[in-house]
């Protein structure tokens, strides 16, 4: 991995992008800014799909717009230094489209990746399950074959946006047992209106919905649901992940609390050493996780799937994101006699009580370090 | 031609001259002048001297990789600091001396510790504001006592003015920062490749370290400290010589930070014969926390850094992609 520069003309579309979550993040409190991967915004994601900054990746056959990872890098940086609602459309423009365009029929593409270009369909992820986690091979939900298709019966759960989302694409077991483990494992999409699936939102410790359960009872899809090939889900499953693990979005969660403090340091005039030196080392870490960032997204670029180097930077990215709303706190607790505003204190708060879930979705920390460490050549 | 082709006569140089043994010759006291010699016929000195004077006027960026390679092999002499040495030299019009040269930033009555000094034969030295070329004798060396240093206690009381120049608007420090951190990437990544290496040979419980969960996880945060100290490193020298001050105060301060936890993770696996003088591990070691002390540690840029950060009321991320990434 090696620095790499956005080349000028993915730099060119900062300022158009800019003015758009400028205008969408206008009448929003930092601690609703805050939430920004949470934050659903249906007409937002819309209009970014109007104004072309969705499937940026993805060919212009398909409504793409064939830009490329480094273009993608800019949107996807912008969106999130912001804190703008993206939650709609993350996950179809991250991950559901490239895997229906790598692995997906011509009808599947035709079907889906152009609505998703628009911003007019969401997807959500059935990865993990009650007995699932980070051993995501071990899911039991069942898809069996049928004389029109496919049958699903089991639950997922903790799955982002379900309760918004038009489709899910799920990992599933389509044949043996979970001791098979990575055999027999396939990858379906699944109409969430379809009769049998019930959706159920879990409230988080913040008061928000964002992730839900997921019921599947006898829920019959067509034979078109199966995305890939059978039996290569786990496979398809890894690829989607490299995706998933190398963008701004594993540095910047926490990037809305650092501007406020920031700002409340500047409003209070404070420059002691001790905030100094917290300041400059922030700064200092953040610059060299963008160029971390930004060097993996050129590997993406590169056509290479780079799985060691985006588990390395999402660790490194969420320790950071995860150490800013403890230092802040401590810092803003050493001067009790500062006056914090309410909107900060909220923002604080927020952040530090999601934060566990940095370095959970997506990847634990601890799964990311094997990731590593096999790249180290330890086995 | 690209990075990589440039460099190669340079680590082949290296390879030959600076194995263990020779590193080890020089810092019981040995003479470093046969090493000198090669590295001075390869002609990389004058990597930063501008073509106009000369040199190879390599980016800066390239000299970060030559950097990085004599970090990888411990290399005993102030290589990297003669290159800047020679590039301010000949931009300001100044004769350029045979043999190395070490950086230092004086002040008066100050005693400073400058690295190589004990092997440097000049000293380019930064006192309010303006660079003075003197002979290293001049300083009054001292040895620092600590086994195996190559650095050297200095202090001038009074400085020659004549030929003295005006110092980068940096200083001299940011360029000595930069350089710190690549030498810090350079020593961080053999030290990550040979403790992989000892976690698959070392035996414990009947198998190899490295397969333990604890180790691994201890290992994967070594590795990416690594690439994080090389990745502010090549930051650090992403721009224009000499560097600006957030891109200098960055690149020292994540190599910095994360020098001294890459060295406590390499002795942690490498048990008891780490801490032995016969194993290499010490060379890599004892000069990551040598040069994280050197010009500044970590706090030093931060603050710098964070004077710098709160005068703008930019957001983060564009202060950053202002100050840290040229366009």
């Amino acid at each position: 991995m090696t620095l790499a520069a956005l080349p000028p003309e993915d730099e060119a579309i900062r300022p158009a992008i800019r003015a758009l979550v400028a205008e969408a993040v206008a009448a929003l409190p930092d601690d609703r800014r805050a939430r920004s991967w949470a934050g659903f915004d249906a007409a937002f994601s819309r209009r970014l799909g109007e104004a072309g900054f969705l499937g940026l990746t993805l060919p212009k056959r398909y409504g793409g717009h064939e830009r490329g990872p480094f273009a993608r890098f800019v949107v996807v940086e912008e969106l999130l230094s912001a804190g703008a609602p993206v939650a709609a459309h993350w996950i179809a423009d991250r991950q559901s489209a490239p895997l229906i365009l790598n692995f997906g029929t011509e009808e599947q593409r035709q079907s889906y990746i152009p609505r998703i270009c628009r911003g007019e369909l969401f997807f959500c992820i059935g990865m993990s399950e009650p007995g699932s986690g980070s051993d995501l091979a071990s899911v039991r939900t069942r898809a069996t074959r049928t004389e029109t298709g496919w049958r699903v019966n089991g639950q997922k759960i903790w799955t982002t946006n379900a309760m918004h989302s038009d489709y899910m694409i799920a990992l599933l077991r389509t044949s043996g047992s979970s001791d098979d483990r990575h055999i027999g494992l396939s990858q379906l999409i699944i109409d969430l209106k379809a009769p049998g699936v019930t959706v159920r939102p879990i409230v988080d410790l913040a008061g928000d919905a964002h992730f839900a359960e997921v019921f599947f009872e006898d829920v019959d899809l067509p034979a078109e649901a199966l995305i890939g090939q059978e039996g290569e889900g786990w496979k398809q499953v890894t690829a989607e992940l490299a995706f998933e693990r190398s963008g701004p979005e594993r540095i910047y969660s926490s990037v809305v609390l650092l501007d406020a403090w920031i700002r409340h340091l500047r409003g209070v005039g404070r420059g002691d050493t001790a905030t100094l030196d917290l300041v400059g080392d922030f700064t200092a870490r953040l610059g060299v996780l963008r160029a971390m960032s930004i060097a993996c997204t050129a590997r993406l670029a590169a056509g290479e799937s780079p799985v060691v180097e985006a588990s390395l930077v999402k660790d490194l990215g969420t320790s950071f994101e995860q150490e800013l709303p403890v230092a802040i706190g401590a810092d803003l607790a050493a001067w009790p006699d500062e006056a914090v505003d309410a909107e900060l204190y909220r923002t604080l708060l927020y952040v530090t009580h999601l934060a566990p879930s940095f370095s959970l979705r997506g990847g634990t920390r601890e799964i990311l370090r094997g990731i590593v460490a096999r790249g180290m050549g330890l086995r | 031609m690209d990075a990589a082709d440039l460099i190669e006569p340079f680590v082949r140089m290296l390879d030959t001259i600076a194995a263990p043994a020779a590193v080890r010759a020089v810092e019981r006291g040995g003479s470093a002048d046969a090493m000198w010699a090669e590295v001075a016929a390869s002609g990389f000195l004058d990597a930063l001297v501008g073509e106009d004077a000369g040199g190879a006027g390599l980016p800066l960026a390239v000299a970060n990789a030559l950097w990085q390679e004599l970090g990888r092999r411990a290399v005993p002499l102030p290589v990297g600091e003669t290159m800047i040495a020679r590039a301010l030299l000949a931009a300001a019009g100044r004769p350029i001396p045979d043999g190395p040269v070490a950086l230092a930033v004086a002040g008066q009555d100050r005693r400073t510790v400058v690295p190589f000094g004990r092997v440097a034969h000049h000293v380019l030295v930064e006192s309010e504001g303006r660079l003075h070329l003197v002979a290293a004798a001049s300083g009054d060396p001292e040895a620092t006592g600590v086994t195996g240093d190559l650095s050297a206690v200095m202090r001038w009381d009074a400085l020659p003015g004549a030929d003295a120049f005006a110092a980068p608007e940096t200083g001299l420090r940011a360029l000595a920062a930069v350089l710190r951190a690549a030498l810090i990437a350079g020593a961080a990544d053999r030290l990550v490749e040979m403790t992989a290496a000892y976690a698959n040979e070392r035996i414990q419980f009947g198998k190899p370290i490295g397969r333990q969960q604890a180790l691994q996880q201890t290992m994967a945060v070594m590795a990416e400290d690594a690439v994080a100290a090389r990745i502010a490193s090549q930051l650090g020298c992403g721009g224009a010589f000499p560097p600006s001050l957030a891109a200098a105060a960055t690149a020292k301060s994540v190599a910095g930070k994360a020098a001294a936890r890459i060295a406590a993770s390499a002795h942690a696996v490498h048990g008891a014969i780490g801490i032995s003088e016969e194993h290499d591990l010490q060379l890599f070691t004892r000069r990551l926390h040598a040069w994280r002390l050197a010009d500044g540690s970590e706090s030093y840029w931060n603050r710098r850094l964070g004077r710098l950060r709160l005068a703008s009321d930019t957001g983060s991320v564009d202060f950053a992609r202002a100050e840290l990434f040229p366009a």
